[in-house]
C-alpha cells in the first residue's frame, strides 16, 4: 500500500472522506442532459467563493467610520497593492451575484424544479435570495457615497412606515435618527459576519437538499425512476464527478472571460454597477434629486413607487415591495400543471412566463429612471402607470397560476430523457 | 438558441450603452497623453489646489505619467514637503464655509462623479453676473460658489441673452459673447481646460492604465486556458454523447 492511500485509510477510519466524496461527488448521480441554463448553479457558488474571497482582503483595509471609510475606499484603490483590483472584483462580484441567482431562479420557472419533491430545496433557495438581497443592502452602505447613505435612508424608511411600531423600529435599526456612524458600524458587522454564516449555512442546506431528491432536469422527469438493474444507478444519470465537474469548469473559464471583461475595461458598467453619484462622500445635508437602488433592486423598488399612498401612509408600497419577493415562496404549490418542465406545457404557462420575464425587466429599468422621465398622462407620470401595469402582470403570473396551469394544455412527459 | 442567450446575457450592458444621455459636448481629451495630463497635473497645482484638496492622491503617484521625484518637487509641490504626502490645501473648511458658502469639495474623484464630460462643459461656462456676490455665474452649475479662478486666461464672457437658459441647453460654446479677452485665445483655453480634465480624470482612477493593460492580458490568458478545458469536457462526454441523440 502506497503512502497516501495509508493517509487516506488512517483519515477514513476517523472522518468519511471517501464515503462523502462517493456519496455527494463521484457517485451522486446527476442527469445527463443539462442544458446552458444549469450553469448557474455551480455558478453562484464560484461568485460566493470569490465574494468571501475579495471581502476578506477588503476587510484588511476598510474603516468602518463615518469619518473615514469614504476616503479608505480610495485608500485601497490606490495605495494598498492590488486594491483597485480586489474592490473592482467585489463590487463587480456583487452584480454579478445577481445575475446568476436570476438566472438560476428562471432555469427553476421553466423546468418546475420547484415541484414536489423539491419543494424545500425551492424553499431554502429564496431564503438564499433573500439573504443576499440583505447582504448587498448592507454592504452598499459601507463605501459611504451619496447612494450608499441615501439608498440606505431610503430602505431604512420603509421600516418607518409601518403602522405604530413603524417609527422606533426605524431608529432601532439605525441605531440613531439618521443613518450615521453607528449604522455604519453595525451594517458592517451584518455585511462581514452575521449575514455570510447565515448564506453560507443556508448553502450547504441547499445543496443537502438537492442531493437528497436529485437534481431536476430540461424534462422534468425523475430519473430515478428507471434505475439499471445491474448497477442500481439512474440509466439516465451520470456521475456528477467527472461528468458535471469538466463541464461545469467549462462554464467557471467563459464566466470569468465576462467577469474579467468588466473588471478590467468597464468596472462601473455605465454607472450600473458603481454609480456616479457614490463617487460623491456621503452628505447627510444635501439629498440628492434622484435616488435609485442598485439595479438588481430596481424591480421591486418600481413597485413601491407605483403604489399611491392612501389613508395616509406609503405603507401599502412597502407591503406590495415585500410581497413580490415573498410570494416566492409559495410557488411550488401554485403551480398545478401535469408536468414540471416547459417544455411539456402548454401555451398559458408559456405566455405566463413571458410576460413575468417583461414586467420584471421593464420594472426595472423603470426602477433606475426619476419617475417622470417619460411624461405624464394627466396628472399621473405615464412612468408610474406602466409601473402599475407591469407589477399587476408580476403578481398575475403567481396569483392566477393555480387556474390557468391547471387548464393548461400539456403534452405527455417521455418515459426517459428525450 | 444559443445567439438569444447570449443576447440576454448582454442585455444589462446594451441597456447602459443606451441609457446614458450625451448632454455635453465630449471632452477632448485622451487617457493615454501623458504630455498633457502633465499639463493638466500644473494647472491643477497652480489654479485649483489652493482651495480644493485631493486627499486621496500623493505628489509621488504621478511618476506614473513619466516625471521624476525631482521634477515633481520642483514643479508641483508648493503645499507640502514631502513628495509621498496626499494634496492637501491649508485652508480651514470652516474659513472657506464663510468666505464661498460651502466648502470646496474634495477633487481626488471628482470626474467619475461629475464625468469629464461634465467637467470640460463646467469649466469654460463661467460669466460675469452682478447679481452674484463673487461677481460670478455658471450656466452648467447654476449659483454655484467658486468664482471664476481662471478669467486671467479665459477673459470675462457674458451671457448672450437673458434671462438665463434652462441648463441642459448648456454646452457652453454659442451661450456667452466674449467681453474682456484673457491672456488666451479662446482655442488656447479650451486646450488648457481640456488638459486640466484630462488630469482630473486621471487622478481620479490612478490605476486605469494598468489596470486595461492587465486585462488584455488576462482575457488572452483565459482564451488560451478555455480550448484545453473544453477539450477535456468534450473527451468525457463524448462516450454519454454516443447513447441517444439529445434535443437541442
Amino acid at each position: 500500500m502506497s503512502k497516501a492511500r495509508a493517509l487516506l485509510q488512517w483519515v477514513d477510519e476517523r472522518f468519511p472522506l471517501t464515503a462523502l466524496w462517493k456519496s455527494q461527488v463521484s457517485e451522486y448521480y446527476a442527469p445527463k442532459n443539462f442544458n446552458f441554463w444549469y450553469y448557474f448553479g455551480s455558478l453562484a457558488l464560484f461568485v460566493l467563493v470569490i465574494q468571501i474571497v475579495s471581502g476578506i482582503f477588503l476587510t484588511m483595509n476598510y474603516k468602518p467610520d463615518a469619518q473615514q471609510a469614504f476616503q479608505s475606499v480610495e485608500y485601497i484603490m490606490r495605495d494598498v497593492e492590488w486594491g483597485w483590483l480586489i474592490r473592482y472584483i467585489h463590487s463587480t462580484g456583487a452584480s454579478m451575484f445577481f445575475i446568476v441567482i436570476y438566472l438560476h431562479m428562471f432555469r427553476g420557472l421553466l423546468y418546475g424544479s420547484y415541484r414536489k419533491p423539491r419543494e424545500l430545496l425551492w424553499l431554502f433557495g429564496v431564503f438564499i435570495y433573500l439573504c443576499l438581497m440583505a447582504e448587498a443592502f448592507f454592504g452598499y452602505l459601507l463605501p459611504w457615497g451619496q447612494m450608499s447613505y441615501w439608498g440606505a435612508q431610503v430602505i431604512v424608511n420603509l421600516f418607518g412606515a409601518i403602522p405604530l411600531i413603524g417609527d422606533d423600529l426605524a431608529v432601532w435599526i439605525r441605531g440613531d435618527y439618521v443613518v450615521s456612524d453607528a449604522t455604519l458600524n453595525r451594517f458592517f458587522a451584518f455585511h462581514v459576519i452575521a449575514i455570510p454564516l447565515v448564506l453560507l449555512a443556508l448553502v450547504v442546506v441547499h445543496l443537502i437538499a438537492l442531493h437528497e431528491v436529485g437534481s431536476n432536469n430540461p424534462d422534468g422527469i425523475e430519473i430515478k425512476k428507471k434505475l439499471d438493474p445491474n448497477t442500481g444507478h439512474p440509466v439516465d444519470g451520470v456521475p456528477f464527478h467527472p461528468y458535471y465537474t469538466v463541464k461545469d469548469l467549462v462554464g467557471v473559464v467563459v464566466f470569468l472571460g465576462v467577469f474579467s471583461f468588466i473588471v478590467f475595461f468597464v468596472p462601473e458598467v455605465g454607472g450600473y454597477f458603481l454609480e456616479d453619484n457614490n463617487f460623491f462622500p456621503a452628505n447627510p445635508l444635501q439629498t440628492p434629486p434622484h435616488i435609485a437602488p442598485v439595479w438588481y433592486f430596481t424591480p421591486y423598488y418600481a413597485m413601491l413607487r407605483a403604489v399611491p399612498a392612501f389613508l395616509h401612509t406609503q405603507f401599502w408600497g412597502v407591503l406590495v415591495m415585500a410581497g413580490a419577493v415573498l410570494i416566492f415562496f409559495f410557488l411550488p404549490w401554485l403551480d398545478h400543471s401535469r408536468v414540471k418542465s416547459i417544455r411539456y406545457k402548454g401555451p398559458y404557462y408559456k405566455i405566463a412566463l413571458a410576460l413575468f420575464v417583461i414586467s420584471f425587466i421593464v420594472l426595472g429599468w423603470l426602477g433606475t429612471q426619476p419617475t417622470d422621465f417619460l411624461g405624464s398622462i394627466g396628472k399621473t407620470d405615464l412612468a408610474v402607470i406602466l409601473a402599475r401595469l407591469f407589477t399587476v402582470v408580476y403578481f398575475a403570473f403567481f396569483l392566477l397560476m393555480p387556474w390557468y396551469s391547471r387548464i393548461d394544455e400539456t403534452k405527455p412527459e417521455p418515459e426517459r430523457l428525450a | 438558441m444559443r445567439a438569444i442567450l447570449i443576447q440576454i446575457l448582454m442585455l444589462p450592458l446594451i441597456a447602459v450603452a443606451a441609457g446614458k444621455e450625451a448632454r455635453f459636448e465630449s471632452a477632448p481629451i485622451d487617457p493615454r497623453d501623458a504630455v498633457s495630463i502633465q499639463r493638466g497635473a500644473q494647472v491643477f497645482v497652480n489654479y485649483c489646489l489652493n482651495c480644493h484638496g485631493a486627499e486621496s492622491m500623493r505628489y509621488n503617484r504621478l511618476e506614473d505619467l513619466g516625471l521624476t521625484q525631482q521634477q515633481i518637487m520642483d514643479n508641483l509641490v508648493f503645499a507640502s514637503d514631502k513628495v509621498g504626502d496626499t494634496m492637501t490645501v491649508a485652508m480651514r473648511r470652516s474659513d472657506a464655509k464663510r468666505w464661498f458658502g460651502v466648502a470646496p469639495p474634495d477633487l481626488s474623484v471628482i470626474a467619475r462623479a461629475r464625468g469629464a464630460d461634465w467637467l470640460y462643459a463646467y469649466l469654460r461656462s463661467f460669466y460675469r453676473d452682478d447679481r452674484r456676490d463673487s461677481g460670478w455665474n455658471n450656466l452648467v452649475f447654476p449659483n454655484v460658489g467658486m468664482p471664476h479662478v481662471l478669467y486671467e486666461l479665459q477673459g470675462e464672457q457674458v451671457l448672450k441673452s437673458q434671462p438665463v437658459p434652462e441648463i441642459d441647453s448648456a454646452s457652453g460654446a454659442g451661450s456667452f459673447v466674449l467681453e474682456t479677452p484673457g491672456k488666451l485665445s479662446t482655442a488656447a483655453y479650451d486646450r488648457l481646460i481640456a488638459d486640466l480634465v484630462n488630469y482630473l480624470v486621471y487622478m481620479s482612477e490612478p490605476a486605469r492604465e494598468t489596470r486595461i493593460r492587465i486585462g488584455y492580458a488576462v482575457l488572452i490568458f483565459l482564451s488560451f486556458l478555455f480550448v484545453p478545458v473544453y477539450l477535456l469536457k468534450k473527451e468525457y462526454w463524448k462516450s454519454i454523447h454516443q447513447g441517444a441523440p439529445r434535443p437541442n
